[in-house]
């Protein structure tokens, strides 16, 4: 008789719950869990998993240049601005630099701005070099691991290279001094000088709420097929063609200019984020550098991208996996760029949507102000946490010196 | 990201690196000796200097290219790209590393030097700029493109959208007239275009009939056509009132299939914006829409009067529909101001004077099918039974007499701010003609009176050539006159015969050319 009562019960719980669950399934999901290599690690909380020293520089390296030329900003390379506000007020930091786990330097590298609003890297290495000189010499923080558990960040084109121009970044490579320090950056390219291992790649900076105001309602029916808007030939910088974004955009406009599918072309329209709500597809090939604002502003208007840059490497690639979630294409299979859009399975177009959607998804791009949770600065804080605990060996032992401080090019070594 | 002015002289210098050596080489030559060699490519380079100024581009670089391309770049296989482009790194790999010894191979350095760095296949450099062979659009691939489009605003609308979207019921009363396939083939695309399922019911005065049949199984919708045993009158009174029982008719056709849906009344004369069907579905028992009047005026002396009239008194709104308050309920309804055309509206069919909407037209309301439902669970009690309702066809106005208490009217469209359908009655004169399903089958029923015959009553006899060319000139010059002089002549002589049948050529290619 009891046993009888125990299965019904047991029945009733059972159908209960898959009934539930069934009325959960039942409905068009909009969303997915999003979790990449590193787990489901988007929503992850870093206050408690590490702390931060802030280091107290003269405002020579961060604020006077910030007043010099307010436009820092709004450019796309104001992440590093804005961490530095982030940590000083965020619950991680810690003003006693013998518990904390990371260091932070900040140094405003990518804030020397030509008329145009360009960053010139020239000073940059110096910048950094008279940055490190001071702490070294007055802090013990820096000796005790010559920089393994120091982070800086660098959003320039190429990362701590501290050039624009790709070959001229190569030939510098990454600043000597930062080879053992974690390297905050937006570049990343597989197999590449400039992307140290165990860089955190970030995305750059774009403006949140202007982005927001442009939402358009969620129901206004995606009706572009693919979408780009840029350049596709640098005519003042490279005339012939072939070596800007190494001939991808031009490849997709020779191929697909007349193609009513593709709505590319160079025009500024002021409908530029409605328009990116209202396509599928958005392309976001490599220009001089691989990445680009537009791998973001896709994410946040729910356009799959499109990423044309062989070996890319993506923002929080650990923490958020870029296969399902955008399309890549190959540079060289760029004059096939149609019939691989039109061949991938509308269920997998659906299913990057719903990932798109991922509120997040979409947080973990951005740097609001102020912080919010899941944003991009809990990334990084989070991708930093990941690391920990360092391992023993970065602590070097009394006397030992690895970095050599007079390496690099002549230039650098001269004071700033 | 884009780099600044400076970076262009930079990025000249580079590529002008390849030409830099060249210029090196006569000098080392002239240091040495002048070897003939070295005075060979000098001279061979400045040849190739002349002719790249003369057509414009890098003749040197060609002729490398095709005295030395025996070593095949993968993507010059597949791809027709311009043969300036690939050439360029081609060029840069095979002449400057195998037949110009003495340069200074920095180039090559270059390449070489950053592919040892980069052990992927991403090198630094100028690469050539891919375009396949037929760079158009492929059929194929734009028809799928759109069936993915497609697929993904479905998934758009079930997620954003309405959920669960009802049937939509159109009642649409009608009768076989001149202008019937105007106003119906309108509704029937309207129809056609709405994303939700939908039963059109066709009720014809007159009895059912093969033109509207024929007419609306060319919608491709789920039709169904009642037949209405009675002619359709002609005086507007008695039209309207014998369309609200086409409509109850058809209300009845609803409750016996036990139709599940929301019901709506599309006039065939009426347009309705795709917005309309979407509101509709927020509808719970009975709604009602903004209604756009457009009163369309016979002649133009009496619209003059009226607007005069209407602008000292506050010129009517050409809006039937909810009224609200600012808290968004019911407080009654905007109707049509017929002040001031009374006395000066059409009586019957095909009147010069302006058609009127009645108070409050069919056409704005929306009604949950269950409530004409002899049995439905949650049927609200204030609704009356459809049978009771229709005892008393005749003095059915609107859909509101359907109702005990109007108050439960729900307010659709934003409350009434938004209209979504339009109301105009244009219609022929009763008695007008018009070809059968729009098909001219020769002869035409109608006859249009013609001025003169259009065929000669004698065959023409054939005249001699002075007497015809002397005819046609003066016929022609004549024909460009009055023709109707031409035909009231009589056949009194034979040249004036001929010339008449002349005539009617000329005057027939004339009116042709007209």
């Amino acid at each position: 008789m009891r046993n009888w009562r125990w299965v019904f019960t047991m029945l009733l719980y059972v159908g209960v719950v898959l009934k539930i669950g069934a009325l959960e399934l039942g409905r068009a999901q909009q969303t997915e869990r999003i979790s990449g290599s590193a787990g489901d690690v988007l929503e992850d909380d870093p206050v408690g998993r590490l702390k931060v020293f802030v280091y107290e520089l003269p405002s020579k390296y961060n604020k006077k240049i910030l007043q010099k030329d307010p436009r820092c900003l709004t450019h796309m390379f104001a992440a590093e601005i804005y961490m530095h506000r982030f940590l000083l007020s965020s619950p991680v930091r810690t003003l006693n630099p013998e518990e904390a786990d990371w260091f932070y330097t900040p140094v405003y590298t990518t804030c020397d701005l030509t008329p145009n609003g360009l960053p010139l890297p020239f000073k940059s290495p110096r910048m950094m070099r008279s940055a490190i000189q001071l702490i070294s010499s007055n802090w013990p923080y820096w000796n005790r691991t010559e920089g393994a558990d120091h982070f800086f960040i660098v959003p320039h084109d190429f990362g701590a290279c501290f050039h624009y121009l790709e070959e001229k970044a190569i030939e510098r490579g990454i600043l000597h001094l930062l080879q053992r320090a974690t390297l905050v950056q937006t570049f990343g390219q597989r197999n590449h000088v400039c992307l140290k291992d165990g860089s955190i790649t970030v995305p750059p900076y774009a403006p949140p709420q202007k982005m927001q105001s442009h939402l358009i309602p969620p129901n206004t029916p995606r009706s572009i097929f693919v979408y780009f808007r840029g350049l596709f030939y640098d005519v003042g910088n490279d005339p012939e063609g072939g070596y800007y974004a190494r001939g991808a955009r031009a490849a997709v406009w020779e191929n697909f200019k007349d193609n009513p599918l593709f709505d590319i072309s160079t025009e500024h329209p002021t409908t530029y984020y409605e328009d990116m709500q209202r396509a599928i597809f958005c392309l976001c090939p490599l220009g001089w550098a691989p990445w680009s604002p537009r791998l973001v502003e896709a994410v946040i208007f729910g356009c799959i991208p499109v990423i044309i840059a062989d070996d890319i490497v993506l923002p929080f690639a650990d923490a958020i996996p870029w296969e399902d979630i955008g399309v890549f294409v190959a540079e060289k299979d760029v004059p096939n760029l149609d019939t691989i859009l039109t061949s991938i399975n509308p269920d997998v177009i659906l299913r990057k949507q719903r990932l798109l959607a991922n509120p997040s998804m979409k947080q973990a791009m951005l740097f609001p102000q102020p912080a919010q949770p899941g944003d991009a600065f809990h990334q990084i804080l989070n991708g930093l946490a990941r690391k920990l605990p360092h391992d023993r060996s970065v602590y070097l032992k009394r006397g030992e010196k690895v970095l050599n401080w007079t390496r690099g090019p002549v230039g650098d070594l001269k004071p700033w | 990201m884009k780099p600044s002015l400076l970076q262009q002289q930079s990025r000249r210098s580079n590529s002008f690196r390849g030409s830099n050596p060249l210029d090196s080489s006569p000098d080392g030559g002239g240091g040495a000796g002048k070897s003939p060699a070295a005075i060979f490519w000098l001279v061979l380079h400045g040849l190739c200097c002349l002719v790249s100024l003369v057509l414009g581009f890098r003749f040197s670089r060609l002729i490398f290219f095709l005295l030395f391309s025996t070593s095949t770049n993968s993507n010059t296989g597949l791809y027709q790209t311009s043969p300036f482009r690939t050439v360029a790194d081609i060029a840069e790999n095979l002449a400057f590393s195998t037949s110009l010894p003495s340069l200074d191979s920095s180039p090559a350095n270059r390449t070489t030097g950053t592919a040892g760095v980069s052990s992927s296949g991403v090198v630094v450099g100028r690469h050539g700029i891919l375009i396949r062979p037929w760079p158009h659009p492929n059929p194929d691939e734009v028809m799928k493109a759109h069936r993915i489009i497609e697929r993904v605003q479905r998934e758009q609308r079930a997620q954003y959208g309405v959920k669960s979207p009802r049937t939509v019921i159109v009642v649409t009363p009608t009768y076989v007239r001149t202008f019937q396939t105007l106003h119906l083939t309108g509704v029937m695309h309207s129809l056609m275009n709405v994303p939700y399922d939908l039963v059109w019911i066709v009720v014809e005065a007159g009895g059912v009939t093969n033109e509207t049949a024929s007419l609306i199984t060319k919608s491709g919708l789920r039709t169904i056509h009642i037949g209405f045993e009675e002619r359709m009158p002609i005086s507007w009174e008695d039209r309207h009132r014998m369309e609200a029982r086409m409509r109850l008719r058809a209300l009845r056709v609803v409750s016996e299939k036990k139709l599940d849906g929301a019901v709506m009344f599309a006039d065939d004369s009426n347009m309705h914006s795709m917005e309309l069907f979407d509101e509709i579905q927020k509808v719970k028992w009975i709604g009602a829409v903004s209604v756009g009047i457009l009163v369309h005026s016979g002649h133009s002396d009496e619209d003059l009067s009226v607007r005069n009239e209407g602008d000292e008194s506050n010129s009517p709104v050409p809006i039937q529909g909810p009224a609200c308050n600012s808290s968004d309920q019911l407080v009654g309804w905007h109707t049509f101001n017929s002040l001031p055309y009374v006395g000066r509206s059409a009586n019957y069919v095909g009147d010069r004077a302006t058609v009127l909407p009645r108070k409050l037209e069919w056409a704005g309301f929306v009604l949950n099918s269950r409530l004409v439902w002899k049995k439905a669970e949650d049927k609200p009690d204030w609704v009356k039974d459809l049978d009771m309702v229709a005892r008393d066809e005749a003095n059915v106005e609107s859909p509101l007499s359907l109702l005990k208490d109007s108050s439960v009217v729900e307010p659709l469209g934003s409350c009434g701010r938004k209209v979504l359908l339009w109301w105009l009655r244009v219609e022929a004169r009763a008695d007008s003609k018009f070809p059968s399903g729009w098909i001219i089958d020769p002869p035409l029923e109608v006859t249009v009176p013609a001025r003169h015959t259009p065929w000669p009553d004698a065959p023409p006899e054939l005249p001699t050539s002075e007497k015809v060319t002397s005819i046609k000139e003066s016929s022609e010059k004549r024909a460009t006159k009055t023709r109707t002089h031409r035909s009231r002549r009589g056949s009194r002589s034979k040249r004036k015969h001929e010339a008449r049948s002349v005539d009617a050529h000329v005057s027939e290619r004339h009116s042709g050319e007209n």
